[in-house]
């Protein structure tokens, strides 16, 4: 895994996308930048060749599981990986997340050990 | 309400007992005693719907009042103002509250981490040393070199673990907004339930009203869902037994739903 690849943190709280950039920081990856939802995410991925998302569902403006959708359905930005960290934990929208081909999904609360776990996870199967 | 016979109950009695003489007269031909009877129904049930919407209006008028709604735009200058606009105030300085402490204590975890990590690698490279001391593989200059370093890092232990504690203090004294946050959620948790009771008022009195002047209402339409392939966020999942939402119960069963779809 290449410690040095670009990584966006979407989250509309800024103590969440802290915590986030501080875990991922403490993992060795320190190329991180963020947006506060979906639609100041879009424009930063069309032009930052970004290597990794890590995204929040519920965000005013443009939820993360439309940018999900809207990420997939761009075909320059398709095979980008994308791990989920959010509150929502219903069954039928981690379905939802996972038909829509996110690469990882983690409920918070969570650890920094699971999102190293995950995150290492998505870059074994790419 | 002194006036008994303008009660609801008492108009019914007198609706049923007038009736029966009212088809009597009816029968019997009398029909100017029929008219005055009918009139007497009429002048009852008159009065009982004016007496019924005065104190409708007043009860209206109190359940609005306890909604603690801002209407001073409407009904003139009332210079209380709304408890909702409060609440909301209220809620928005949970948030600001919340994110201080979030923010003060990342902030002194960042200070900690580096002094953390000073000492602990001061200390591995002194161990080095020390143990090439105990293996008598030093040489006197080099002892003398240790001995000086020995001597600053235990006043750098001393200063830096001053500073790590004082670090703690205060990231536990940043945990202080949950008294403060509690007491105001509690407030609005009891607005909630306040403006819910007058709601619930409300509706009694809107089915009062039915009752006396005989509106009858076809099945109340029924609340059309709106479709969507997104499922709607809802943040984290509060009272879903309850509600009949399945939901994961942390990471686990996330993993187990995930592997069961093939990830």
């Amino acid at each position: 895994m290449n410690k040095d690849m670009k990584i966006l943190i979407v989250d509309d709280f800024a103590t969440m996308r802290r915590i986030v950039k501080n875990l991922l920081r403490d993992l060795g990856f320190n190329n991180t930048h963020e947006a506060d939802d979906g639609l100041t995410a879009i424009p930063m991925l069309n032009t930052g060749n970004f290597d990794f998302v890590v995204t929040d569902w519920n965000m005013p403006g443009m939820t993360g599981f439309d940018l999900l959708k809207h990420i997939r359905a761009d075909p320059e930005l398709k095979d980008l990986p994308i791990l989920m960290v959010t509150a929502e934990s219903k069954r039928e929208q981690i379905i939802a997340a996972a038909q829509a081909g996110v690469n990882g999904y983690i409920v918070k609360p969570f650890t920094a050990a699971v999102l190293k776990e995950k995150i290492e996870k998505i870059f074994e199967r790419l | 309400m002194t006036d008994q016979s303008s009660q609801p109950e008492n108009f019914e009695q007198l609706l049923r007992s007038t009736t029966g003489e009212l088809i009597e007269k009816i029968e019997q031909g009398e029909l100017v005693d029929a008219v005055n009877l009918l009139q007497q129904i009429n002048d009852a049930r008159n009065k009982n719907l004016y007496l019924e919407v005065g104190r409708l209006t007043r009860a209206l008028h109190d359940a609005i009042r306890d909604f603690h709604l801002d209407t001073s735009a409407v009904v003139g200058a009332e210079d209380e103002f709304s408890d909702i606009s409060d609440a909301a105030d209220r809620l928005n300085y949970v948030i600001n509250l919340t994110q201080d402490a979030a923010n003060t204590t990342m902030d002194k975890v960042d200070e900690c981490m580096p002094l953390a990590s000073d000492l602990g690698e001061e200390a591995s490279s002194l161990r080095e040393e020390w143990a090439r001391l105990k293996r008598r593989e030093m040489k006197p200059e080099e002892f003398r070199e240790l001995y000086k370093r020995m001597d600053t890092f235990l006043e750098s232990t001393e200063q830096k673990t001053t500073r790590l504690s004082n670090n703690f203090s205060e990231i536990t004294l940043a945990q202080g907004y949950q008294d403060l946050t509690g007491q105001v959620v509690k407030k609005v948790i009891v607005l909630v339930h306040e403006v819910e009771d007058s709601l619930v008022d409300l509706v009694k009195m809107a089915s009062q009203v039915d009752k006396i002047t005989g509106i009858r209402h076809e099945n109340a339409q029924q609340k059309t869902e709106v479709v969507d392939d997104s499922p709607t966020p809802e943040g984290p999942a509060i009272n879903a037994e309850k509600r009949g939402i399945e939901v994961v119960s942390g990471q686990d069963e996330v993993d187990d739903l995930l592997s069961s779809l093939g990830f």
